[in-house]
C-alpha cells in the first residue's frame, strides 16, 4: 500500500505544477507583454451623461413658474491637460492665478482621469468668449446642462432651489444615484418633489482610442440610455396674485396665504421680505446666498410656515365661539355684559349676543364664555375642573389643524403650539394654575402659536362650515388631469356645521360695519366676511393680522395677512387682504386709494395700543 | 461487516445526540471551511465588480443585480451546509448507490423532456422560473457511487470485470450529458481518471491519456512532417538510450505507426467530428488573433482584459474592461477576467494559491481517511475541483480551449454553487466522523 501512498505526491505536484504555469502565463500577460493594455486602451469607452431636463413648474393658469436655461460648465480632465499655461487660463476666465490652480488641484484630488467641473455655470457670453480659446486647452471641454430661470420674481420661499449635492449628502445612502457636480433640490418645492423633478439620467458610451479620438458608439449604443425628462409639476398658484401681493407687501414683513377653501389649494403665498429666485441661478448664488442668509430681515425665513411663535390674537375668538356653541355652554343668544373688570374693552354697544361679540370682538364676552367652557363643575376642586376642561377644549382646537403640521408640501413646516394643561403644569406646578391664569386664552393670547397658513386654514374651515382639504401648492405631477390623491380628503372639525353660521353673519358684520372695514367688498356685489385680530409682541410694535373669506354664500377664496409690526388689524391687513379678494374674485383693482394707502404704509404711523 | 450492522441508520442529529453534534463541530476540518468562505466571498465581491457602473450605482446587496441573487445562493448554501452536517454521515456511503440510480434515472429524463436552452437540453424546469441542472449533480453522485465501489474491489488486482464496471459507472453520466449537448460538463467525469490513479489504477493510463492530448493539440501547432519526424527522433533516442528496450521493437513500430495514424485523423476529428462552434474553440485555442471579432473574441477580450490588469491591478469597481461586457459570461465563466483586470498578477496569484492550498489540504483530508470509500470520495472531490480550476483559468488566459464551466465557489450561479457545497461538504462531515470509523 505503501507505494500508492506516494502518489499523493505525484498528484500533488500536478496541482501545483498547473498553479505554477498559470501564475507564469499570468506573469507574461499581465507584466511583461504591455501589448494587452494597449490593446484595452483602444477599448476606451468615454461615458457622456444625458442630463435630463428637470421638469418645469406651471401655476394654475398654464403660466410657466419654473423653467430651463442653458448654462455651461468648464470641464476638465487633469491626465489629458498637457503644458497648461495657467497664466493665460487665469486671464481668460478673469479668475486670480491662485484660484486656477486651486481649481485643477481639486480635479486632480477627485480623479486624474474621469473628468470633473472645473468652472461651473458660465453664462452663454462667457461661454461664446472661451470657447474661441478652447482648442488651445486641451483637456478641457464644456458640458452644456440646464440650469433654473424664472420669467418673473416670485414665489421664491415656496419654489425654493437647486444647487450642486452637497459631499453630506452624497455620502448618504438615501441620495444613491446621485453623483458629485449634480443638481439636487435643497429647499421648497424644489425639494419636496425632487424624485418627480429630477428625471432619469442618460449614459452614452463612446469607444475612444489612446488619443481620444472617437471610434463611435460602443456596441452600437446597446448600453446607452436616453435621459427621461422630469415630471411637470402643474401647483395651485395664481401667479398674477402671487405677484399682486408680493407688490403689496414689498417693504413690509409677513405673510399672505390665500387658499381656494373647497379644494385647499393655495392660490397665493407671499411671504415678506422676498428675493428674486433668479439670484440662485448664475455663477454668483453662492454669494448672494451668503448676503440673504445674514439678512437681518431674515428674508430667508418661510414665514407662512414657520412662524409659530406670535399669538394670533383676536381672530381666534371665532374658534373659541365655535368650541363653546358645540359643548353647548352657550346659544348664539347667550349675551354677556362687556365687563371691563375682567378684562381691558373699547367701546361698543352691551350686552351682545355672539353674532355682536364677533362684531365687536368684545373681550369681557369671551372671557365669560370661555369660562363657561373651562369651567364645568366636572370636579370639586378647581384646579382639577380647570385641567380638565382645558383638556377637553384643546381636543377641540386640534381638529382646526392647530398645533400641528397640516401637511403642506413643503419642507420645514412648523406645528404651531397650543396650551395644554401638561405645558402650564410644567410651568406653574401641578394644581397651581386655575382659569384666571390662562383667561387669556380666551381672547387669542398667551400660550397659542399659530402660523399664517393655519389661519387661512382656519378661514377656508369657516368657509366650508366645518371642513378643510389639506393646503397644498402642486395639485398634479406629470399629467395636468391626474390630481393627487393625497389632496381629496376633508378633515372635519369635531364642530358641527350648524355652529358655523351665528359666526359668519358676525364676521360678515366685522367688514361691513366693525373692525374690518377695509376689506369691505359691498359695492362690488360680494360680501366678505373677516375678523381683524392683534398679536402682542413684546419686543415692539404689535403685529397685525387679518383672516377673512369672499364670497359668504359659495366662497371662492379665504386669506390670511400677517403684517409684522404693522400694529392694527383693520388698518394693516384689512386693506391688503381686500385687494387680494378683488384681485382675485373680480381679475381687477379698483379700489386705488385702498392700494396707495397700503404702499404709502401710513398705518405705522398710528398711536399704538 | 458486521460493525456496520449495528450503527443505525439515517441518524438524525437530534437533543439527545447533543454532544455528536458538538464533537462534529470540534472536528470539523475549519482550515477548508474558511478557503471555502474566502472563496466565495471574494467572488461575490467580484461578481458585484461585474455589474458595478458608476453612472448607475446599484447596492451590492440589491436583489435585482446578481451579487444580490448569489448572497441568497451564498445563504441557502449555508442551510444545505448545516444540513449536510446534522444528516448522519453514513447515509452518504449506504445511499450512494441509490443516488447514482436517482441522478441517471434524472438525466434520462431530463434528456426525453427538456426543452434546449440555447442549444443544450440540460435544464429542468420545476417551475415558477427555477430551474435545475442534473449534469451538475451527477458529479457528486458519481463520486459516491465510484466510491462506493471501489471500496470494495482493489484495482491493482487487474480484474477486468471490475475495470470495466468502474469504467461504465464514471462513463455513463458523461454519455448521457454528452447527448443533452453540454459537452463542457462531461468533461468534467474526465478528472476521475486522477483519483482511480491514487487508488492503483495503472500510471500507464494516464500517461497514455496525457500524451494523446499533447500530440493532438502539437499537431494542431507544428506541421505535421515535422511533428513526425521529432517523434522518431525522441523514439530513436530512446531505442539507443536503453538497447533493452530492443526486444520490445515491435510494440514501438506499432506505437509509433499508431502516432502517425492519429496525427493524420486530428484533421478529420476536428473537421468531421466536431460541431462547428467545437471547432471554433479549438481554433480559437491556437490563434485567436486570426478572427478577432468572431471566434476569436472571448480569448482576446479575455486576455486584454486580464493583460491590462498589470502587476497590481486597476483597483476594485475600477476595470473598464469588465464593465461593458467586453467579455461575454463575465459573471459565471469569465469570472477571473475581473479579478485579472482589478487586480493584476498580484490577485490573480492570490486566488490560485488559495485554491492550490484548498486542493492540497482535500488531497491531505483524504489521506488521513481510514476507509476506502471516504479516501476515495476525497480525491473526487479534489479531482473534480481541479479540473474545473485547469479548463476555466486555462481557457481565460488561452491555454485551454473554452469549455463552459464555471470556477468552483466563485462564478455566479445556484446550480454551480450548490453544487461544489454538496460535494465538498459531503467530504467534510465525513471527515469530522473519521474517528467513529472504523478501519477495515
Amino acid at each position: 500500500m505503501n507505494y500508492l501512498e506516494n502518489r499523493k505526491y505525484v498528484i500533488q505536484a500536478i496541482f501545483i505544477m498547473v498553479g505554477v504555469v498559470f501564475a507564469l502565463r499570468l506573469f507574461y500577460i499581465q507584466v511583461i507583454d504591455s501589448s494587452y493594455k494597449q490593446a484595452a486602451e483602444t477599448n476606451a469607452i468615454k461615458t457622456v451623461i444625458q442630463y435630463p431636463f428637470r421638469g418645469l413648474i406651471y401655476d394654475r393658469n398654464g403660466k410657466l413658474l419654473v423653467e430651463n436655461t442653458p448654462v455651461y460648465d468648464l470641464m476638465v480632465v487633469p491626465k489629458e491637460t498637457k503644458q497648461l499655461d495657467t497664466l493665460r487660463l487665469s486671464s481668460i476666465l478673469n479668475l486670480p492665478l491662485e484660484d486656477v490652480r486651486a481649481r485643477l488641484k481639486k480635479a486632480r484630488a477627485y480623479s486624474y482621469v474621469k473628468p470633473s467641473i472645473f468652472y461651473q455655470r458660465l453664462t452663454t457670453e462667457d461661454f461664446a468668449h472661451f470657447q474661441d480659446y478652447l482648442i488651445d486647452f486641451p483637456g478641457f471641454y464644456i458640458n452644456a446642462r440646464t440650469a433654473r430661470g424664472y420669467s418673473h420674481s416670485s414665489l421664491s420661499h415656496a419654489l425654493g432651489y437647486i444647487a450642486e449635492i452637497s459631499p453630506r449628502q452624497l455620502e448618504d445612502t438615501t441620495y444613491q444615484g446621485y453623483r458629485p457636480g449634480d443638481y439636487i433640490g435643497k429647499s421648497g418645492l424644489e425639494l419636496e418633489y425632487e424624485n418627480y423633478l429630477m428625471g432619469q439620467r442618460g449614459v452614452k458610451h463612446i469607444m475612444v482610442n489612446v488619443r481620444g479620438i472617437e471610434k463611435g458608439p460602443f456596441k452600437d449604443g446597446a448600453y446607452d440610455t436616453l435621459s427621461v425628462a422630469g415630471q411637470n409639476l402643474y401647483s395651485t398658484i395664481d401667479l398674477d396674485l402671487q405677484a399682486y401681493g408680493e407688490y403689496l407687501m414689498n417693504g413690509a414683513k409677513g405673510s399672505i396665504v390665500a387658499i381656494e377653501p373647497e379644494t385647499g389649494e393655495i392660490l397665493a403665498y407671499v411671504s415678506a421680505p422676498f428675493y428674486d429666485p433668479n439670484l440662485f441661478t448664475g455663477k454668483d448664488y453662492g454669494k448672494n446666498y451668503m448676503q440673504l442668509l445674514q439678512d437681518p430681515d431674515k428674508t430667508m425665513f418661510n414665514r407662512p410656515i414657520m412662524a409659530d411663535q406670535n399669538p394670533p390674537g383676536s381672530i381666534f375668538k371665532v374658534v373659541q365661539g365655535l368650541i363653546a356653541l358645540e359643548e353647548g355652554v352657550i346659544t348664539a343668544n347667550t349675551r354677556f355684559a362687556c365687563n371691563r373688570s375682567l378684562v381691558n374693552c373699547h367701546a361698543h354697544p352691551s350686552p351682545l349676543d355672539l353674532q355682536g361679540a364677533v362684531q365687536h370682538s368684545c373681550n369681557p364676552w369671551f372671557y365669560q364664555a370661555y369660562k363657561l367652557l373651562i369651567n364645568r363643575n366636572k370636579s370639586k376642586n378647581t384646579f382639577t375642573d380647570t385641567s380638565i376642561g382645558l383638556k377637553e377644549w384643546r381636543d377641540h382646537a386640534l381638529t382646526f389643524g392647530f398645533g400641528k403640521q397640516l401637511g403642506i408640501d413643503l419642507p420645514g413646516e412648523k406645528k404651531g403650539i397650543i396650551a395644554s394643561p401638561e405645558l402650564y403644569d410644567r410651568v406653574y406646578g401641578k394644581n397651581r394654575w386655575k382659569y384666571s391664569t390662562i383667561y387669556s386664552l380666551s381672547i387669542g393670547q398667551g400660550e397659542l402659536g399659530v402660523t399664517p397658513l393655519q389661519m387661512a386654514n382656519l378661514m377656508a374651515i369657516i368657509a366650508n362650515r366645518g371642513y378643510y382639504v389639506t393646503p397644498h401648492l402642486v395639485k398634479a405631477v406629470g399629467n395636468k388631469n391626474m390630481p393627487l390623491k393625497e389632496y381629496q380628503e376633508k378633515h372635519y372639525t369635531s364642530v358641527s356645521p350648524e355652529h358655523y353660521e351665528p359666526i359668519i353673519a358676525g364676521m360678515e358684520e366685522a367688514v361691513r360695519a366693525g373692525t374690518g372695514r377695509r376689506a369691505n367688498l359691498t359695492k362690488l356685489g360680494i360680501s366678505v366676511c373677516g375678523k381683524t385680530g392683534t398679536a402682542q409682541n413684546p419686543q415692539g410694535a404689535d403685529h397685525a393680522v387679518f383672516v377673512a373669506f369672499a364670497p359668504k354664500e359659495n366662497p371662492k377664496i379665504a386669506i390670511a395677512v400677517y403684517v409684522e409690526h404693522g400694529k392694527w388689524g383693520g388698518q394693516a391687513a384689512a386693506p391688503i387682504a381686500g385687494l387680494m379678494m378683488e384681485k382675485y374674485l373680480t381679475d381687477t383693482v379698483t379700489m386705488k386709494d385702498q392700494e396707495k394707502w397700503v404702499l404709502s404704509r401710513e398705518y405705522l404711523n398710528l398711536r399704538s395700543k | 461487516m458486521p460493525v456496520e450492522q449495528t450503527i443505525p441508520k439515517y441518524k438524525i442529529a437530534t437533543r439527545s445526540s447533543r454532544r455528536t453534534s458538538r464533537n462534529i463541530l470540534g472536528n470539523l476540518d475549519w482550515v477548508t471551511v474558511l478557503l471555502y468562505f474566502l472563496l466565495v466571498g471574494l467572488g461575490w465581491m467580484n461578481i458585484y465588480a461585474v455589474v458595478y457602473s458608476p453612472d448607475n450605482v446599484v447596492n451590492i446587496f440589491s436583489f435585482d443585480i446578481n451579487s444580490g441573487k448569489q448572497l441568497l445562493w451564498i445563504g441557502t448554501s449555508v442551510i444545505l451546509i448545516t444540513m449536510m452536517l446534522a444528516v448522519d454521515y453514513k447515509i452518504y456511503e449506504h445511499l450512494a448507490y441509490p443516488i447514482y440510480g436517482t441522478i441517471i434515472l434524472l438525466l434520462l429524463f431530463t434528456l426525453a423532456v427538456a426543452n434546449p436552452v440555447a442549444g443544450s437540453r440540460s435544464w429542468l424546469e420545476l417551475g415558477g422560473g427555477v430551474r435545475l441542472q442534473p449534469a451538475e449533480l451527477a458529479k457528486f453522485a458519481t463520486a459516491l457511487a465510484a466510491s462506493k465501489f471501489l471500496s470494495n474491489v482493489n484495482l491493482r488486482q487487474q480484474n477486468m470485470k471490475d475495470q470495466m464496471v468502474l469504467a461504465l459507472i464514471t462513463l455513463l453520466p458523461p454519455i448521457i450529458i454528452v447527448l443533452q449537448n453540454e459537452t463542457g460538463s462531461a468533461l468534467v467525469f474526465g478528472a476521475f481518471i486522477l483519483a482511480y490513479f491514487r487508488e492503483g489504477m495503472s500510471p500507464l493510463i494516464l500517461i497514455i491519456g496525457a500524451s494523446a492530448a499533447a500530440i493532438f493539440i502539437l499537431t494542431l501547432l507544428v506541421p505535421k512532417l515535422y511533428l513526425i519526424l521529432g517523434i522518431a527522433v525522441l523514439m530513436g533516442g530512446a531505442l539507443w538510450m536503453d538497447y533493452r528496450l530492443m526486444r520490445r521493437i515491435k510494440s514501438m513500430i506499432a506505437l509509433f505507426v499508431l502516432i502517425i495514424g492519429m496525427i493524420f485523423s486530428v484533421d478529420y476529428f476536428i473537421n468531421d467530428v466536431l460541431q462547428p462552434h467545437q471547432q471554433n474553440r479549438i481554433k480559437a485555442l491556437i490563434s485567436p488573433e486570426a478572427d478577432p471579432l468572431g471566434y476569436g473574441w472571448n480569448v482576446t477580450q479575455s486576455k486584454i482584459a486580464i493583460g491590462s490588469g498589470g502587476l497590481l491591478g486597476k483597483g476594485f469597481l475600477e476595470g473598464t474592461q469588465t464593465k461593458f461586457d467586453f467579455v461575454p459570461e463575465q459573471s459565471t465563466d469569465f469570472i477571473f477576467c475581473t479579478i485579472g483586470e482589478e487586480h493584476g498578477w498580484v490577485g490573480s496569484t492570490i486566488l490560485i494559491v488559495l485554491f492550490l492550498l484548498l486542493l492540497t489540504r482535500i488531497v491531505n483530508i483524504a489521506e488521513r481517511q481510514k476507509s476506502v470509500f471516504a479516501r476515495t470520495y476525497g480525491y473526487c472531490v479534489a479531482s473534480i475541483i481541479f479540473f474545473h480550476f485547469l479548463v476555466n483559468i486555462g481557457m481565460t488566459i488561452g491555454l485551454a480551449p473554452v469549455v463552459g464551466i464555471p470556477l468552483p465557489f466563485f462564478s455566479y450561479g445556484g446550480s454551480s454553487l450548490w453544487s461544489f457545497t454538496v460535494l465538498l461538504y459531503i467530504l467534510l462531515a465525513i471527515d469530522a466522523n473519521r474517528a467513529q470509523d472504523l478501519s477495515r
